[in-house]
Parts: structure tokens; C-alpha cells; sequence
């Protein structure tokens, strides 16, 4: 039995314990914004928070998030309500949208810790991040944008 | 249009109507598209296939495009919503079901591809969207007792002229009992409220909050999952396996061959993974064991030297190379390439009795119904398919023999439950459809003036059509059309011209990738007119313009591009600009590149693209189509091949097959000429600029000429 919180809910769960959490959440708890991209840590689909951390849950044993705070996409807000999804929307980010939800996870943490990132700071947190469709230069300007949202208290 | 792709259309219609047995009707007969024979309930109003209006005033949307990214859950709503004159909040949309009321108007079966979406809804949906506003028309005159043609209608309401107002909600019940019109009027392109306007997706809300369903999350009561352990080298075939191990393991329900491998069945896909993994498997491999792609690429160098089949020949390309007064020769070089789509391949079967249900990301529903319905044992009638969200399609989810739709209904029936088959990422990379590597040796010559005078591009690499229910696409042709498409109709104004084609016998799986032909035939050809340029000392963006006097719409896009990028303007030290283009899926498309090169690594800077896809539906999607499109078309030029060795594949996963990341794309600047030609293509148009873009920006930037995909520095000459 592994006991953590998801999206601030308490879960116990009958899995064994080297199960990647990704597929605990997808398979287990039905969370299945938390997307499978590459298995091996390359591509990001499958970012999460744990304990307000940026993981890649594909490699992370479920057990990892024993007794701790696990945050997914569908967490991020209950009500599109985030900056940066607010700012996904007004830059029509999106394409196929598979990789999005690691995207936002992503920057969810860069903006936390640096609400006014440069274009480098963005490099470095939204590298590890693959988008097929090539979505890289919306991924940008989105979070250029919702830095600017926060920076005018339009946003938590 | 031009002449070769309505060929194509043609063919296809035929082939589909000789060889598949799919076909059901060409197109839709609008009495039958206006039909009634669409349920109505009493608080429902469905004038055709493709929208429901209810009393809620909510406008639903029937597509029958796949969306995988291109955007076609906003468009094509779009084109109907503007001739119904809804109101655009009000707006929604729904996957079709597979039906021949949803066949592509051309291509004669439901399928997502060629960049045909918009062009082929262009008239449907709208004549849909009038269709549905002459009925809501039709009973608000009823109710008013007034004559329809005094009416109007705004945003989702009929008026009149005293501004009586009535929704489309409020009509929905009355305009149900209406008769459907056999002829619409269709508006005025100027008076156009949506189409033409960067109106906001409608897609994006769910795919930023995890909502959006794609064939992956698919889950449904008792659903088992499943992973199929295939072979390591094409064309190997199970000698036996051992699962002694395995079918002990955590939540394992069954272990079985299938034609394709053997499927593992567990209650989780982990288990699944886990248990394959324990599985030891003979195979015999003895098909393709010896295999190399560096090999081939020497068997296609040797197929080079002779004529090959001729595609295209006019004055006497022969004389005028050896009387030319300068002469290049090149040999260009393309490797196979995956899809290598975000969310891998995967498919949900429930197969009962007498249905079979499916759940998947695909871009061809009536093939992969028909190739289902044999494997079931059912009509095709019985099996419905859902199509979801795809993550990503760029051609690998429109599969001839619909591989892993027909594999996931073989493992159903094998388990006889609802089962889910997922690919992992290594099965996705190393199961074949690939774009076909390709080479083209060309030869060129200028006479003393420094004009072209001769060219002839010699190809060899694999037919995509050759033994699909498409090879009577080639019917009377010894090449395959998409093979060749892009060089085929080298628009540049050389007198003697020859396009020679050679086949190549590689079993290797390969399919139609993200612009096809035009993926390799677009580097070649601007690489090499680019040479030529270069051999007759003049700039290479006047070069081309002078060689395109009837081409008014590649000079269009090409002056634009040029223009954007400052083209001739100086640039700061070390770097290049590369200029390319090229007419593909109907649409027009010119890019510049702006590079430097430094220790060997190279940096792509800035790209302008400039497109005429005619006239355009959603400006904002068409930009976002040229970015991706120029992201795509740079991964594969700067990273991507795929290298066999003794038969074996050598890439796996992203950590062997990079793709471009943030801090390695450029900065994209997009351009749309306003037009009012036929619409054109956007989803796979984007592509082929962009690597011959960057080549001719590294020999700006470093006079090494690129010859070889992916580029490598080393091997720059």
C-alpha cells in the first residue's frame, strides 16, 4: 500500500510499489491528463509536482511519492483559472495538445521561482519538454504572458 | 488546381473503386446530405449529417476530419457557423462516426490527409451551414406568418423587419419539421464574419487542463491492457516462445500469439510491459538479417548511374548537359524517418458477438473499418469507430493495412474482453511506416550567360502505393506518383529537363509522412537549383525569380519571404541566409533561414515562411501550421535518420532520435498572401522549405554545400 495526497486528496494505494507513478495515475486513479510520452525521462509528457517539484513521473517509483504531495495537470486549477492556462488560451497554444499538459507542469514550476523569467530561464526549464507539433515559440510568448498577468495581480 | 493532383484525386477515386471494395459514393449527393433521414427528435434539430441545433441554442458541429493538432475542430465548424450565421460562442463540435454520409467529397472514404481538409469542406459544410439557417429561415416565417425572404439572421436568431427576434434555440423544434432545401444560396466572400478571421480554437481549454481524451486514456468498464512483443527485424517470424515466467507474474491474463507477435494481457499496462519483458521469443529472422541502410544507400548510389523509368523529358536534357558551359553533378541522400508522434500508437477494441466497438486516434476510419470488420468476422456495418483526440497523426495514424487498428481486434478476440492495446514508445519508433529513405542524383549545366539550360534528377527509393490497396494509383505508370510529386512539376522555366525514377526493392514498412514525396524532393531540388545559382555567379533568390516567369504564386510567396527576411540586407558576422520554394497540397510556401555555424553546430536563428494556401479559413491556425511545420521540417534536417545494421534498427526513443527543443528553435516569423484562388493545404505545405532553407543559410554562411540528411558539418562539401 502507498499513501499520498493528489491534487490535495489522500490516496492509498493497493499497487506495487516500483510501478512508475505515471501509470498509478493514469491506471490506478484515472488521472489521465498525465500523458506517456517517452518511458525513459526524455520528453516531459509526464510532468508532475511532487512536493512543488517539477518529476518525471515515467521513471519515478510510485513509492517516491509515499507520503507525499503529488500534483497533476488536472490540479493545476479546478476552473482553467492558472495564469499560465489562461495564457495557453489567448495564445492559442495547443495543437495536437499531447504534450501540453507536461508543458504547463513545467512552467508552472519556472514561474514559481522566477515570476519575471528571461527567454534563457525559459530555455533551461522548458528544454527537458518536447513538442512535436512545434508549438515552442507559443510555449514562449504564453509564458511571457502570464509572467505579465501575475506581475499586474491579475492572477494568484 | 493544377494538372497533376487532380490526376491523383482521380486515381484515387478509381483506385478505391476498383481495388477496395470501401467505396460507398464519391461524394455526398446533396439530397442525400440534406436528407431526412437523419433522426430528429422532437427537441432536436439535425437538418443534414453535419450540425444539431438544440433548444439550449447550442450549435453541435459533426466533423468528419480527425484533429490531430491541424486544427480542423475550429475550421470546420467555422465554414459552417459563418453560412448559419450562428453565434460563435455558441459553437461546439463531435467526431463523426464512420458513416459514407462523412466520406471526403473527393477522396471517396473518411480520412484525414493530404492536407485536404479544409480545401474538401470549403462548399460541404458551408452548403451545411445554409442549408440549416434556410430551415430555421423557413420556421420563423411560419410562426410570423411573413415571407422568408424578408428575413434575416445574426448571431444564432432570426430577425425581421421590425427586429422581432427569434434564437435558432427557440426554432429548433419548428425548423425540424421544415423541408430541407435543395438548393443554398452561398454569401458573399465580403460580407465573410468568420472565415478569414483568426477566431480562437476551440480545442484548447481541454488540452490545457487534462481533459482531452486521446486514444490512450480511453477506458471503459472490464477493459484489459495489452502490449504485443513484435519482431525485432522486419519480416522475422515466430518460431515459438516460452511464457512460462511471464504468465506468473502480476495481473497477467492471458499470453497469446497473434499474427503480429505475442500479446501480453494484464489487468494494467505496466503489468503488461512488465511480463513482456520475461517473455523469450525465437524468432526467425533470417529475412532481413543481413540488412544495412548504409548498404542500400551504396545499391542506390550504383541504381543512380543508369537511366530509370521516365516520369517527365522535354527538349534533349542529354545534349544540353555535355554542350553545357558549366556543369554540377550531386547526389543528395534522405534517411527513413518515423512519425515519432507524441502519443504513440494505440488502440481500444470491444469485440462482442455481434459488434465490434473501437476507440483510437486515427486518420482513416473507412479503411481501418473494413480492415477491422474481416478480422471480426463482422459487416462492416457492425463496427463503429470512435475516433478520439490523436496526439499527433503527421500521416502514421492512416495506416493501409490499418496495423494497429487490425492487431488491437485480433488481441480482442483473443481475450475475449475489452481490451486496450498501447504501444510503447521503442514499439511506436521501431514498427515500421516510415517516410522511405530516398536518393536523387541530379545534373545540371549553365550556358555562357548563366542560364540553366539542363537538369535532370534521377531518384531511387521505395514506392509507398506499390502493394497497398493504392498501386492502381500508378496504374499505367512504372513510378509512384508520390514518389516523385514536387520534382515532377519543377516549376523552374530549364529547357531540357528529365525526371527518371528507379525503384528499390527494401522490405522496410514505409507510408506517407508529413508531406510525402515533397519531404525529400523539396530539399533536392531547391538545394541544387541553389548550385546552380551559385555556378552562374548570381544571387540565388534573383536566380530563382528569373526562372519562374509563369509562376505568378511561387514569386508571390518567394518576393514575400524574401522581402520579410531583408534578404541582401547585411547580417551580422558568421551568419547566412538560405532562401527555398516549393508548391505542395495545393498551397504555395517560401522560406528563408538565417544560420550561423560554429565549431560544427550548427544555429537556425530566424525563419520567415511565407504561404498562399488561397483563400484562407483561420489565419491564426494556418501561422501556427507554418511554425510547426518549419519546427518539424528543421528536426528532421538538423537530427533525425533512422540506420539499420544487420537488419536491426538503431534508434529506440528520443535519446537516440532527438527532436528540436525549446532552446534550439528559432525564432518564426509567418506570412499569408491574400488570396482568392480554390483553398489550399496548411498542415503538411510548412514542411519542405525549410531543410533546403537551412542548407543554402549554411553555404551562405560557410560555403560548404549540404548533400546528406541529416546535416552534418563533417559531412558538408
Amino acid at each position: 500500500m502507498v499513501s499520498f495526497s493528489v491534487n490535495k486528496r489522500r490516496v492509498n494505494l493497493d499497487v506495487d510499489p516500483s510501478t512508475p507513478l505515471l501509470w498509478a495515475l493514469r491506471e490506478n486513479l484515472g488521472l489521465t491528463g498525465t500523458k506517456y510520452g517517452c518511458g525513459i525521462a526524455q520528453c516531459g509528457a509526464c510532468t508532475v509536482h511532487l512536493n512543488g517539484e517539477a518529476i518525471r513521473s515515467c521513471v519515478a517509483p510510485v513509492s517516491r511519492a509515499a507520503g507525499k504531495e503529488v500534483t497533476t495537470i488536472e490540479g493545476l486549477s479546478s476552473d482553467l483559472s492558472h495564469p499560465l492556462q489562461r495564457a495557453w488560451i489567448a495564445e492559442d497554444v495547443p495543437q495536437c495538445g499531447y504534450c501540453q499538459s507536461g508543458q504547463l507542469m513545467s512552467a508552472a514550476v519556472l514561474l514559481r521561482e522566477k515570476p519575471q523569467p528571461t527567454d534563457e530561464d525559459i530555455d533551461e526549464a522548458m528544454t527537458g519538454n518536447i513538442c512535436r507539433c512545434g508549438t515552442y515559440p507559443r510555449i514562449r510568448k504564453a509564458i511571457h504572458r502570464a509572467a505579465g498577468m501575475m506581475a499586474k495581480g491579475e492572477a494568484r | 488546381m493544377s494538372g497533376p493532383q487532380m490526376e491523383r484525386r482521380e486515381f484515387l477515386k478509381f483506385s478505391l473503386a476498383a481495388g477496395g471494395g470501401l467505396l460507398i459514393g464519391f461524394s455526398l449527393p446533396e439530397a442525400d446530405m440534406l436528407a431526412t433521414a437523419q433522426a430528429q427528435s422532437a427537441t432536436v434539430f439535425m437538418p443534414n449529417a453535419f450540425v444539431r441545433i438544440g433548444t439550449d441554442d447550442r450549435v453541435t458541429v459533426i466533423v468528419n476530419h480527425s484533429e490531430m493538432g491541424q486544427g480542423v475542430y475550429t475550421a470546420l465548424p467555422m465554414l459552417l457557423a459563418e453560412e448559419l450565421d450562428a453565434d460563435w460562442n455558441k459553437v461546439g463540435f463531435e467526431s463523426a462516426p464512420v458513416d459514407p454520409k462523412y466520406n471526403h467529397p473527393v477522396f471517396g472514404m473518411q480520412i484525414t490527409g493530404g492536407s485536404s481538409s479544409v480545401w474538401s469542406a470549403f462548399e460541404q459544410f458551408r452548403k451545411a451551414g445554409a442549408a440549416a439557417r434556410a430551415m430555421l429561415i423557413a420556421a420563423a416565417a411560419q410562426q410570423w406568418n411573413a415571407n422568408p425572404a424578408t428575413l434575416r439572421t445574426d448571431s444564432g436568431a432570426v430577425l425581421d423587419g421590425t427586429n422581432r427576434k427569434l434564437t435558432y434555440g427557440q426554432l429548433a423544434e419548428a425548423a425540424a419539421k421544415m423541408t430541407p432545401p435543395t438548393e443554398v444560396a452561398l454569401k458573399d466572400p465580403k460580407t465573410f464574419k468568420l472565415i478569414g478571421k483568426p477566431v480562437k480554437r476551440l480545442d484548447t481549454s481541454e488540452k490545457v487542463n487534462g481533459k482531452a481524451v486521446f486514444g490512450i486514456d480511453v477506458k471503459m468498464p472490464g477493459m484489459l491492457a495489452a502490449v504485443v512483443a513484435r519482431p525485432p527485424i522486419f519480416g522475422a517470424t515466430m518460431k515459438s516462445f516460452d511464457d512460462s515466467r511471464a504468465r506468473s507474474m502480476p495481473g497477467v491474463r492471458k499470453i497469446v500469439a497473434v499474427p503480429s507477435g505475442v500479446a501480453v494481457i494484464a489487468d494494467s499496462f505496466w503489468q503488461a510491459k512488465m511480463a513482456r519483458e520475461s517473455l523469450h521469443i525465437d524468432w526467425d529472422d533470417s529475412a532481413m538479417h543481413t540488412f544495412s541502410t548504409s548498404q542500400m544507400m551504396q545499391q542506390f548510389r550504383e541504381q543512380a548511374k543508369s537511366p530509370g523509368t521516365r516520369v517527365r523529358r522535354e527538349g534533349d536534357p542529354d545534349t544540353a548537359f555535355s554542350q553545357a558551359a558549366k556543369k554540377i553533378e550531386a547526389v543528395y541522400e534522405f534517411p527513413y524517418l518515423p512519425h515519432a508522434m507524441m502519443e504513440p500508437l494505440n488502440c481500444a477494441v470491444d469485440l462482442r458477438a455481434d459488434s465490434c466497438e473501437i476507440w483510437t486516434g486515427t486518420q482513416f476510419q473507412t479503411v481501418d473499418r473494413a480492415n477491422a470488420a474481416k478480422i471480426a468476422g463482422l459487416p462492416p456495418e457492425k463496427v463503429q469507430i470512435h475516433t478520439t483526440y490523436l496526439g499527433g497523426g503527421f500521416g502514421r495514424r492512416a495506416n493501409p493495412q490499418s496495423d494497429f487498428v487490425v492487431e488491437a481486434v485480433h488481441v480482442a478476440k483473443a481475450v475475449g474482453a475489452p481490451v486496450k492495446v498501447v504501444w510503447t514508445r521503442e514499439d511506436d519508433m521501431q514498427g515500421g511506416w516510415y517516410r522511405p529513405a530516398f536518393l536523387h542524383a541530379i545534373a545540371g549545366g549553365i550556358d555562357s550567360s548563366g542560364n540553366a539550360v539542363s537538369w535532370r534528377s534521377r531518384l531511387v527509393g521505395q514506392s509507398i502505393f506499390a502493394g497497398t490497396m493504392f498501386e492502381s494509383l500508378m496504374k499505367g505508370k512504372e513510378y509512384d506518383p508520390a514518389s516523385v510529386e514536387g520534382v515532377d512539376d519543377l516549376p523552374y522555366a530549364i529547357p531540357n529537363l528529365a525526371v527518371e525514377s528507379h525503384k528499390a526493392d527494401v522490405k522496410v514498412p514505409v507510408q506517407w509522412w508529413r508531406s510525402v514525396g515533397h519531404s525529400h524532393t523539396g530539399f533536392a531540388t531547391e538545394c541544387f537549383i541553389d548550385e546552380l545559382a551559385t555556378l552562374a555567379q548570381k544571387d540565388p533568390y534573383q536566380f530563382r525569380r528569373a526562372l519562374l516567369p509563369k509562376h505568378p504564386r511561387h514569386l508571390a510567396v518567394l518576393d514575400l519571404a524574401a522581402q520579410k527576411a531583408g534578404w541582401g540586407k547585411p547580417l551580422s558576422k558568421g551568419r547566412g541566409r538560405g532562401i527555398a520554394v516549393h508548391f505542395a497540397f495545393e498551397s504555395y510556401n517560401a522560406q528563408v533561414a538565417e544560420v550561423s555555424v560554429e565549431d560544427g553546430k550548427i544555429r537556425v536563428h530566424r525563419i520567415v515562411s511565407a504561404v498562399d494556401c488561397g483563400h484562407y479559413v483561420n489565419p491564426g491556425i494556418i501561422a501556427a501550421q507554418l511554425e510547426g511545420g518549419a519546427i518539424f521540417g528543421a528536426s528532421a534536417a538538423l537530427f533525425q535518420e533512422l540506420t539499420f545494421e544487420n537488419g536491426r534498427l538503431q534508434q529506440t526513443n528520443f535519446h537516440t532520435f532527438p527532436m528540436m527543443r525549446m532552446n534550439e528553435c528559432p525564432e518564426i516569423e509567418t506570412h499569408i498572401v491574400e488570396s482568392n484562388e480554390k483553398s489550399g493545404g496548411i498542415g503538411e505545405p510548412g514542411v519542405p522549405c525549410t531543410a533546403p532553407a537551412i542548407a543554402n543559410a549554411i553555404f551562405a554562411a560557410t560555403g560548404k554545400r549540404i548533400r546528406k540528411l541529416p546535416i552534418r558539418m563533417t559531412e558538408a562539401v
